[in-house]
């Protein structure tokens, strides 16, 4: 029996067809209503669960009551069972919260959810990396890693795993946008945390390139290679991202997964460092040896400015160009499709200086030539 | 560029499909098509080939013509070996490995290239039972190439960088070897006793530290005698936590236990005398054997296909796909897999499938009865010392002239002439056994053909 | 069902003969072929000898394969043979890369002559003198065609020829002193994936160049940022798999001996540019071709192939041996075991012989003009399938290129069919099978989403080709229709749908017969404890 979790977030996405950029807070929602907004997300949920029909008889469906789950379900003719919540007329973080622990205590196989990066960002609060999530579109400002790129294709992914497909699982980023700077016009994002997400099998595989490695051992293959060129006179600034993860535990400390870690001579000499306390590490370095080891975050290939603000255009004028060290995972790079990774530091001329290419580690002695544009 | 020239092979090379196809693209010449290749880097004029012969008579003659300038295993008494044996090839082999689905396929799926999958799961199957392990890969490109795979293996499974292999081992192999290792591994030699053969076990002992990785021989020897001591030199591996690689020849095991019983870990040799014509040692197919454990098929860089049930109750198969989990700093070289020998691989199945267990053991026998009866014949030559070392053999054997006083080149000159390929020289690879040569003895050898042959040696020695 | 001609579908349905697997159709006592006999002094010696033999020497138990009589071996895979579409049968072109040309038969019959099959390597070079003038001519052949100085044509394909190319570099870095100072190597994300692999196996450290987005030419401002005195080779195709010729090509080469590096040219597809342009002039010191792609040698359902490298004087002597060398006087062919810095073997012996005989007689039977003949229709084929297949809805092209033309293959996309209906490449090559056919993906990693890629070479005829873009068409047509059906494909082939988790997980995998009986029984069935 495959014990499926859905929680839908009626609230997701109504403020993008009015032309708002979210709806996050009691004020822009009602704003949304009064523009005529409806919800989309139960929508976007029926598409994913319609193509789940056939497996039927081999899926447990737990869900919230009313709006947040039970009527998309009803609607398409899929028996469901409902968590014990009881949420208010209007349904908000804390509903989601709650449904995604009592699921995640309730041992499902896979916790859907329709929404956006908001709820991509509850859900991960609730309940980290412990269940398997996967989301189903329905937001407007979709920045996180961990949506499937359409509903019919959550689905899809879904019904792989109700029919017995081993889930390949990796983590992948959940990103939040300041929403005031948002309506204001900036992008100003943040890396928020992580979740354990099924990615799609590739079928290929190992017929003609020698045996591939997983996700988190080509993570490894990197962080073996970086290590290797660290010598220990060197300040090491490791940024967040699953990739820049291994290379911390190899230094010996876990490190932050969402900050940046200053390590030296193999210590760990700063965690979670914000820009004040990277510049005082710097200040300590004679001659500048500083190496800047950072990862492209989020689905969009951002290498500076979205998510790791830590390092500030300050940060990075005090590390010269061959102190930026990029690791990337070849499978990362090409579903960028060999586009150039973008930076944004907030000052353009340091944007236009740090323009061009450089070597990105993507395995061990193994390398890409990527461009970097502002 | 002639657009007169119509050749069978090119059906658009016909003017009016021509004009046909550029008309309904839009361009007038095939030349705008490679437009951007620069002038200064193209063929001025044509190529400097010689004058074709177009057509598929004048080809034939042509070609048949030179080929005429050879003389075969067949026109001649053949006693060569050394890795390539002249074995009878069934004509069903043949016949098979003709037909033409087969021959020109390549790269489809299992479902409409569901043959080729089933057959070397076949393949893989039957060798596995000859070999007596679990898992056999489809087959790579020859003996050598399967023999320094297999030490990569063993490298990365024991995460060590040294191999120590028997200094008997065919130079020829042990080039392909050290060659495929470098710079990652290490190869050291082991010395073997001048009277046995037998690899030394103090010298093994001595070289057997924990930076090897693996021990490899071949059995039988390159020379021809058995290695009786596979069970102490996989012991002595295995006590210092190292693998055991044999190098077996398939057609032995019918008659002689397979390696993996006396402690091989991998098993690994050449498909050639299963079935496979010998093409000028252009036909081979290298083979793996291992145990049914993760940690060797994580390791093997080429196919393995495996069976599957399918959404109708049907034989299935496929490739055996898996994601290494973790990386070894070692393990940094991944190898490649390519186009290698899969319709040998198809011929060694229908080969081990006519044979049979009864077959292999009959098969066995022979080679063994020939040469036994071989030593004896050869030594009874004046001058002639058999065998030149070793105690027991398959079906080679080294044999030494120094006492005729006559070289190997001299004497197998001389046997040419007779109509006789005599045994390869091992002078120049061997000098420590001095004026020697390297006989075989396959079951298509006759009782009157070694006869003939010890009486041509009586002859051509005769001072 | 007839075929109708305008619709050009056939009717079709693979053969399906649901054939055990061997080792169940055996029978006790069943003998498929007999050994000869020796005579009786024979038979006396090997008693003798094999009591001899040491205890545990003898096998003891027989190995357990099937007894069978001969006629049943022969239905058995000749069957299975029907279950197999190679090229002569159906309309090739699906296999992109790959070049399915037509393997002629003369050539065929020639390299099973007696006189190629029954030579042992080992004899006496006066009875190989037709082997090794065919190796010899052969040789000169393709130093025409590439304008390289000398081959090498041991390796058994291409992947292993890239191996020897690997060798000799990292001989000729070595031999320099140059091990610490030239550890890189410099190749593209569409170059074969054996070209890093080989790379790395050497010690080289690997680095990769991708296209750019807008010519998808290897971009050249990145090459230019990768290339230094550390490295020590380049090792890239051209055209690459998608189908675009790099005229910037020698400036690439250039680039790399301005730094002391050399350039290795992997021609798999070579097949689009023969007798138009050559390895020499564009720079390279390295190269080698597929001798059962380009040459028409056929495929054999994955080998034997041959790979074949050539080099520039300068790298001669790192050749493997023995080469293949002509005595002036007295016209003598012999193995040449002279390259001083050779780097050994890398292949058992001389390399293919049946796969030489046939390119030499392919070579030589279409001349010249013939092999100009055969990149011009490659291309003009391939160009016709080009601008055929992008008028199809839900197929596209990579971005790349918009409005050039291609050599003599391309990578399309069916991403937009995968967003307009929800079937991919997956699905419609499933599908494909229904109709005889074969369609091909991509090497990992997907630059190209959902991608495909055709070559035509010049085998087929323009209504082979219009039969084979009709069947694609109609798939397509299928996908907006019928989207499950193609979902449950293939419905007309030798088998339904593999479960594919019982080839990933090790729990139940089974790779040969005896790991199946250890882990079930009767079909699939779980066995207990």
């Amino acid at each position: 029996m495959f014990r499926l979790g859905l929680i839908v977030n009626p609230v997701a996405g109504m403020g993008g067809r009015v032309g708002l950029k979210g709806t996050d807070g009691a004020e822009s929602l009602a704003r949304a209503r009064e523009l005529g907004a409806v919800p989309l997300a139960p929508a976007r949920a029926g598409q994913a669960l319609a193509v789940l029909l056939p497996a039927l008889d081999s899926i447990r469906l737990l869900t919230c009551p009313g709006a947040m789950g039970e009527a998309a379900a009803v609607a398409c003719g899929l028996p469901c069972e409902t968590v014990d919540l009881r949420p208010g007329a209007e349904t908000g973080p804390d509903d989601t919260k709650a449904a995604a622990r009592m699921m995640a205590d309730r041992g499902v196989d896979l916790l859907l959810f329709a929404g956006g990066d908001g709820t991509a960002r509850d859900i991960a609060d609730a309940v980290g990396e412990r269940v398997p999530c996967l989301g189903i579109p329905a937001g407007v400002k979709i920045h996180s890693a961990v949506f499937a790129s359409t509903p019919l294709h959550a689905g899809e992914l879904a019904l792989a795993l109700a029919r017995g497909k081993r889930p390949r699982l990796h983590l992948a980023e959940v990103m939040d946008i300041d929403e005031e700077a948002f309506r204001g016009g900036e992008v100003r994002s943040r890396l928020y945390g992580y979740l354990s997400v099924p990615g799609d099998r590739r079928r290929m595989q190992g017929q003609k390139a020698g045996t591939p490695k997983s996700e988190k051992a080509m993570q490894e293959a990197i962080a073996h290679d970086i290590l290797e060129r660290l010598s220990p006179d060197v300040l090491a600034l490791v940024g967040p991202g699953s990739t820049t993860r291994e290379l911390k535990r190899l230094l010996g400390r876990e490190g932050t997964l969402l900050g940046v870690d200053a390590f030296k001579g193999g210590r760990l000499v700063g965690e979670d460092c914000n820009e004040r306390r990277l510049l005082e590490l710097i200040a300590l370095e004679p001659g500048g040896n500083v190496r800047i080891v950072v990862t492209p975050i989020g689905g969009q290939g951002f290498l500076f400015g979205r998510g790791n603000q830590q390092f500030s255009p300050e940060v990075l004028r005090r590390a010269d160009r061959e102190g930026i060290w990029i690791a990337s995972t070849q499978g990362k790079l090409a579903a960028l499709g060999g586009s150039p990774l973008k930076i944004d530091t907030g000052d353009s001329a340091l944007d236009r200086e740090l323009m061009g290419y450089y070597k990105a580690v993507t395995g061990y002695h193994e390398s890409v030539m990527v461009r970097v544009e502002a | 560029m002639s657009e007169k020239f119509v050749h069978p092979y090119i059906p658009n090379s016909a003017p009016e499909v021509q004009a046909e196809m550029l008309k309904s693209i839009g361009a007038k010449d095939i030349e705008e098509f490679f437009a951007c290749i620069p002038e200064a880097l193209r063929v001025k004029g044509l190529l400097d080939l010689p004058k074709p012969f177009l057509s598929e008579a004048s080809l034939k003659r042509h070609v048949e013509g030179i080929l005429s300038k050879n003389r075969t295993s067949g026109e001649l008494r053949c006693f060569l070996g050394g890795g390539c044996w002249n074995h009878h090839v069934p004509a069903v082999c043949d016949e098979v490995n003709g037909r033409s689905e087969f021959l020109t396929a390549y790269a489809g799926e299992p479902y409409e290239d569901h043959g080729r999958f089933q057959a070397l799961f076949e393949y893989e199957s039957l060798m596995a039972e000859l070999l007596d392990v679990d898992v056999v890969n489809v087959p790579t490109y020859d003996g050598s190439q399967a023999a320094a795979t297999a030490l990569r293996m063993a490298g990365r499974i024991t995460k060590r960088d040294e191999v120590l292999v028997a200094d008997t081992t065919s130079p020829d192999r042990l080039s392909a070897i050290t060659g495929y290792l470098h710079p990652d591994m290490k190869v050291t030699l082991v010395g073997h006793d001048p009277k046995s053969g037998l690899m030394v076990g103090s010298d093994l002992a001595a070289k057997m530290t924990d930076r090897v990785a693996a021990v490899y021989f071949e059995n039988p020897s390159y020379l021809g005698f058995i290695e009786t001591e596979g069970k102490a030199i996989s012991g002595a591996a295995h006590a210092k936590g190292a693998l055991c690689v044999v190098y077996a020849d398939p057609s032995s095991l019918g008659v002689l236990t397979p390696p993996s019983n006396y402690g091989a870990d991998l098993t690994c040799g050449d498909i050639q005398p299963l079935g496979m014509h010998m093409h000028m040692g252009g036909a081979r197919g290298g083979f793996i054997g291992a145990p049914d454990d993760e940690k060797f098929i994580e390791e093997y860089p080429s196919r393995l296909f495996g069976i599957a049930p399918t959404s109708h109750r049907e034989w299935g198969f496929g490739d055996v796909a898996w994601e290494r989990t973790s990386f070894a700093k070692r393990e940094n070289a991944k190898e490649f897999v390519g186009t290698a020998a899969a319709l040998w691989g198809i011929t060694a199945a229908v080969y081990l499938s006519l044979m049979g267990p009864a077959g292999m053991k009959e098969l066995g026998t022979a080679c063994m009865a020939r040469t036994a009866y071989a030593v004896k014949r050869l030594g009874a030559v004046k001058g002639v010392r058999v065998p030149a070392i070793g105690g027991a053999f398959f079906k080679e054997i080294p044999v030494n002239f120094d006492g005729t006083g006559k070289t190997v080149k001299e004497i197998n000159k001389a046997l040419l002439e007779k109509g006789i390929l005599g045994g390869h020289d091992l002078s120049k690879a061997f000098p420590a056994l001095g004026q020697s040569a390297l006989y075989a003895f396959t079951e298509v050898v006759t009782q009157d053909d070694i006869d003939t042959l010890a009486d041509a040696l009586a002859a051509v020695t005769a001072r | 069902m007839g075929m109708d001609m305008k619709e050009k579908i056939r009717d079709f349905h693979q053969a399906r003969w649901d054939e055990p697997v061997i080792f169940e159709l055996s029978a006790p006592g069943e003998r498929g072929i007999l050994v000869p006999e020796g005579g009786p002094e024979v038979e006396a010696a090997g008693k003798e000898a094999m009591a001899a033999l040491p205890a545990g020497m003898l096998r003891a138990a027989p190995p357990a394969l099937p007894e069978m009589g001969q006629m049943k071996v022969v239905k058995h895979f000749l069957r299975l043979s029907q279950e197999n579409l190679g090229a002569d049968f159906n309309i090739d072109i699906g296999q992109g890369t790959c070049t399915m040309k037509y393997s002629p038969k003369v050539n065929d019959k020639l390299a099973a002559s007696p006189k190629v099959a029954d030579l042992h390597p080992l004899q006496d070079e006066s009875t190989l003198q037709g082997a090794l003038e065919i190796l010899y001519k052969t040789e000169q052949l393709l130093k025409s065609i590439s304008g390289l100085d000398r081959f090498c044509l041991h390796p058994g394909g291409g992947s292993q020829a890239l191996s020897g190319i690997a060798a000799i570099i990292r001989a000729w870095v070595d031999d320099q002193g140059l091990q610490d100072t030239k550890d890189e190597i410099v190749t593209t994300i569409f170059s074969h994936p054996s070209n890093p692999a080989v790379a790395k196996l050497k010690g080289f450290k690997v680095i990769t160049i991708y296209p750019d987005p807008v010519t998808g030419r290897p971009d050249f401002e990145a090459f230019k940022a990768a290339v230094s005195d550390r490295t020590a080779a380049l090792m890239i195709t051209n055209p690459e798999d998608i189908g675009l010729y790099n005229d910037r090509i020698k400036e690439f080469t250039d680039l790399v001996h301005a730094h002391g590096g050399i350039c290795s040219y992997d021609q798999a597809n070579a097949n689009g540019i023969l007798g138009i342009t050559r390895a020499k002039e564009a720079g390279f010191d390295l190269c080698f071709f597929n001798i059962h792609k380009t040459f028409s040698s056929p495929h054999g359902c994955g080998g034997p192939g041959c790979g074949v490298i050539g080099v520039a004087e300068h790298l001669v002597p790192y050749l493997p041996i023995p080469l293949v060398s002509h005595c002036e006087k007295g016209g003598r062919y012999y193995l040449d075991t002279d390259p001083p810095k050779t780097v050994g073997k890398i292949k058992d012996f001389y390399g293919v012989l049946p796969a030489v005989v046939r390119a030499y007689a392919w070579i030589m039977n279409l001349g010249a003009e013939g092999l100009l003949e055969v990149a011009r229709v490659s291309i003009l084929n391939n160009n016709y399938v080009f601008r055929k297949v992008l008028k199809m809805k839900g197929a596209g092209a990579p971005p790349y290129a918009e409005g050039e033309h291609r050599m003599e293959q391309v990578r399309y996309s069916f991403q937009r069919l995968k967003d307009e209906t929800g079937i991919g490449f997956a699905e419609v090559q499933n599908r494909i099978f229904d109709y005889a056919g074969h369609i091909w993906s991509s090497h990992e990693p997907f630059i190209v989403p959902e991608p495909f890629t055709i070559e035509p070479t010049e085998s087929y005829s323009k209504d082979e080709l219009d039969e084979y873009l009709a069947i694609l068409g109609r798939i397509v047509e299928e996908a907006y229709a019928d989207p499950e059906m193609l979902k449950h494909a293939p419905h007309r082939s030798v088998i339904h749908h593999v479960d594919h988790d019982y080839l990933d997980d090790p729990k139940r995998w089974a790779i040969t017969w005896r790991m199946y009986k250890k882990r079930f029984d009767g079909y699939f069935e779980p066995k207990k404890g």
